[in-house]
């Protein structure tokens, strides 16, 4: 139908100018000849004379133009529909064909045959690529190569050109198709070219029309392309056909640490809960923390690709919160007998239609939901005057947030002479310090700038922030205080940044980490509120934004009830907060209740744990014992047994932690905070704790903060922490 | 003998441990064991299990959920002498489908150890635990 309508578009142009000249010359010749009878009053001739006559010739020849053509584009549209409806039974038939073959595990491709728009991409199994053409002769028909993790199970189609169907119309087909989202074919587009992208352009032209025919028999597979390695599959090859789910009970967009934790809540409480995570990335669910403390500290030189950290005790981990064998196919989704999670990645969600309960997705399909989680998390802001600086400048700039962005990262530390971090806040320093470890070994100039007067000067009191950046620069890295960029060129060769006082730095590469900008894209489509104070979707206490919808993680701006309104950025928030809108969506109406906490590493010496608001413009009273050798983050890790602070908590059990004999130091004349407990007031109200160099702790700070007492002696308070112990 | 300064808004304590020897006096606000805000260990206040546990890790939330909460949940209810006993048949169902994924479930010799590697989880204040048992350990 709706190639039909394509194609008449197309035609009707040229049905309408040939219409219009046609109408037009017998317009004129009507008229010439109603002006010839008060010329010549013989009204009868149809012939008149020698001009008649070539009118007349030239009226015939522009009718039967006309008549030609509109018989063209009928049966042209006519053959459509047929083709069309072919192959809509040809799929049908290979639909019943496919179900009993997905339910084996394929980790073999299927070969070739017929379109790209009928593969299936099996979890586990690699991408089977393959065109097949009888009648082109460089008909690449390709296999993919055994299993690429299933990580890509879906892209977004890139290639049109390979759509079949009409001759010299390759293009049509494909957007008719996509917006038919209740039709099974509507899933064709989206599965199938996440192969196509890998073969190399394959252009497919008209010849194809004929391929729907062979689509009937066994596809033929024409693997004499030397890079395909054609593995015969035990399973029939007949070209699975994707059909993707419309309607997904719990969907979660976004693909993060937030969206997995509500997976897992949800999951847990809902048996056999389907729910389904939308991601435009092209990863599936991980932890970002490792991205720029531990997986710069590995020793494995293929870490890029493996993405596994060694935590301090040897434990080795992924950064993938689970491997691809845990998620259920999208495609399998509303079958599979006890549920499950899937994850479409690849796919953004641009529009959100709130009263019919859905959304719509970049490639123009739609999947309703009951419930729905947004998690969209952020994009890192980068500096107008590097966006304005120019190409030269951009393309060696890196703002840091994915994984991507790591591997990239770390391959540039390896080549070039000089890196410059731009922001003095977590993500600056951490990398900063990572950076500065390997600058040693690699003979690289490591600087940091800032406009603050010390590392994490927003967060710790002015004399801690100093202190730290007194250990950063033990660590390797130049640290530019109260530098404020003026603008940024690139000449001879350098990146020159001029700040505003003066100063200029030459570098290599720039990493901006001035923030993160929450992603609200769907705020306008789905009519929610965006916070003005804090950025991202304003969301009650206990997360809802409307009926139905929920946000967590970086992009919600939610209620807290002990310390009001706010909107956190990091790891254990986005558990917390994605495992209690999870149990919201399941019923739970829990509001925001369990403090979430963080912690930073800046090198192996110094680390901290922290919770509630801890802002350095806030009164603060710090209680500080000398620190020794068992008090550092090795240490605490090596105890607990993991590389991820929250998790110590979860996994310490009580009783485990020996008392050690620390020598009791006196204070020094030079001030060394070696560990300690420091308060955040407001109002005299504890709001705010950190954990300086002492670890396992946090159970003791979270009940203080719950009960939101005003403490007459914070030094008694700070006695319950025994910061002498280990 | 601890000594205390004041740097604007900020004031920093130092203290010996003979300073923190004494007790604390600072007074904490008693729990409410049924709170319903709060997160709750393995076990629920009324006796059922907290699936939704971060020391279970993955094990309720994964492919084989549902064969982990039946075995488990009949164990837990199990009346029987060697507590469990009844539960055989739920046990091996969990464990055949468990063996499907061996990448998620490395084969060990305790089948209910839940995998750490898949725990980001928040820190919770749980006594019950069941002994994280990690993979890749040993």
């Amino acid at each position: 139908m709706l190639k039909c309508r394509a194609a008449w578009r197309r035609l009707a142009p040229l049905a309408r100018a040939s219409s219009t000249l046609c109408r037009q010359n017998a317009k004129r010749a009507v008229l010439r000849n109603e002006r010839r009878p008060d010329l010549n009053c013989s009204q009868m001739s149809t012939a008149p004379s020698g001009g008649g006559r070539e009118n007349t010739l030239y009226v015939v020849l522009v009718g039967a133009a006309c008549l030609g053509g509109g018989v063209y584009a009928y049966r042209t549209v006519l053959g459509d529909k047929q083709r069309y409806q072919e192959r809509i039974s040809e799929i049908a038939s290979r639909t019943r064909r496919v179900e009993p073959e997905q339910q084996k595990v394929q980790t073999q491709t299927e070969p070739a045959a017929a379109t790209e728009a009928t593969k299936d991409v099996p979890e586990e199994a690699e991408e089977p690529q393959a065109v097949v053409e009888e009648e082109r002769s460089p008909a690449p028909a390709e296999t993919s190569a055994p299993a690429e993790a299933a990580d890509l199970p879906l892209e977004a189609i890139s290639d049109p050109p390979l759509r079949i169907d009409t001759p010299n119309q390759p293009v049509a087909p494909t957007e008719e198709i996509e917006p038919l989202s209740n039709t099974p074919e509507a899933s064709e587009p989206s599965p199938a070219p996440v192969l196509e992208s890998e073969v190399a352009p394959v252009a497919v032209d008209e010849s194809i029309s004929e391929v729907s025919v062979q689509l009937q028999d066994v596809p033929v597979v024409e693997s004499e392309h030397s890079a395909a390695v054609v593995q015969e599959t035990a399973v029939e090859p007949t070209p699975v056909v994707p059909v993707l789910p419309e309607h997904a009970p719990y969907l979660l967009i976004g693909g993060g640490t937030a969206s997995f934790a509500a997976a897992r809540s949800i999951r847990a409480r809902d048996p056999r809960a389907r729910v389904l995570i939308i991601t435009d990335e092209q990863d599936l669910p991980y932890m970002r923390p490792p991205l720029s403390k531990e997986l710069w500290f590995s020793d494995d030189p293929a870490v890029t690709e493996t993405l596994r950290f060694k935590q301090w005790n040897g434990k080795e981990r992924s950064i993938y919160f689970q491997p691809p064998s845990f998620y259920v196919d999208p495609v399998e989704l509303t079958k599979v007998e006890n549920g499950g999670v899937a994850v479409m990645t690849g796919k953004k969600v641009v529009h959100m239609d709130v009263r019919g309960n859905k959304v719509r997705l970049c490639d123009g399909s739609e999947i309703t939901y009951d419930k729905c989680l947004i998690a969209t998390g952020g994009i890192p802001r980068n500096m107008q005057v590097i966006e304005r600086a120019g190409e030269e400048v951009t393309k060696r700039t890196t703002l840091f947030r994915k994984i991507d962005d790591f591997k990239s990262l770390e391959k540039i530390s390896r080549t070039v002479k000089s890196i410059t971090i731009i922001g003095g806040g977590f993500l600056g320093s951490e990398l900063a310090c990572a950076l500065g470890r390997k600058s040693a070994d690699v003979g690289l100039e490591v600087m940091q700038m800032f406009p603050e007067k010390g590392n994490m000067g927003k967060v710790l009191p002015e004399y801690l922030s100093n202190w730290t950046t007194e250990k950063v620069r033990r660590e390797g890295v130049q640290v530019l205080t109260e530098a404020l960029v003026k603008n940024v060129n690139f000449k001879e060769g350098k990146v020159e940044i001029k700040l505003k006082d003066g100063r200029v730095v030459k570098t290599d590469h720039i990493v901006a980490a001035v923030g993160l900008e929450p992603n609200v894209d769907l705020a306008t489509s789905g009519g929610l509120e965006v916070d003005s104070d804090f950025g991202g979707y304003r969301v009650n206490a206990e997360l809802q934004a409307r009926s139905n919808i929920w946000v967590a993680g970086d992009a919600a701006c939610f209620y807290d009830i002990k310390l009001g309104r706010r909107r956190v950025e990091h790891h254990d928030h986005a558990v917390v907060s994605g495992r209690l809108a999870g149990e919201n969506m399941t019923g739970a109406s829990k509001p925001y209740w369990h403090q979430s906490m963080f912690w930073s590493d800046l090198g192996p010496d110094v680390g901290y744990e922290a919770i509630g608001i801890v802002d350095s413009s806030l009164p603060t009273v710090g209680v500080f014992a000398k620190a020794t050798a068992k008090d550092t983050p090795k240490a605490a890790t090596e105890q607990s047994g993991t590389g991820i602070r929250s998790e110590s908590e979860t996994e310490a059990v009580a009783g485990k932690m020996s008392p050690t004999l620390s020598t009791p130091i006196p204070p020094v004349a030079k001030d060394d905070y070696g560990k300690g407990v420091i308060f955040y007031l407001r109002d005299n109200v504890v709001v705010g704790i950190i954990l300086w160099n002492v670890f396992n702790r946090m159970p003791i700070a979270r009940k203080i903060i719950k009960d939101g007492e005003q403490h007459a002696d914070l030094n008694e308070v700070a006695k319950l922490f025994n910061i002498h112990e280990d | 003998m601890s000594y205390c300064r004041q740097e604007g808004k900020d004031r920093i304590i130092f203290v010996t441990k003979e300073d923190h020897e004494a007790p604390s006096n600072a007074e904490l606000v008693a729990d409410d064991p049924d709170d319903p805000y709060e997160d709750h260990g393995l076990i629920l206040p009324n006796g059922d299990i907290n699936w939704n546990c971060p020391c279970l890790g993955g094990m309720a939330s994964g492919p084989c959920g549902q064969q982990f909460k039946e075995a488990f949940s009949c164990f837990h209810y199990s009346k029987e002498e060697v507590k469990g006993a009844d539960c055989v048949e739920n046990f091996r169902g969990m464990q055949e489908c468990m063996q499907k994924y061996p990448e998620l479930y490395p084969q060990e010799e305790e089948a209910e150890s839940p995998p750490t590697d898949s725990d980001p989880a928040p820190p919770s204040t749980s006594e019950d635990q069941l002994p994280p048992d990690s993979p890749s350990a040993s």
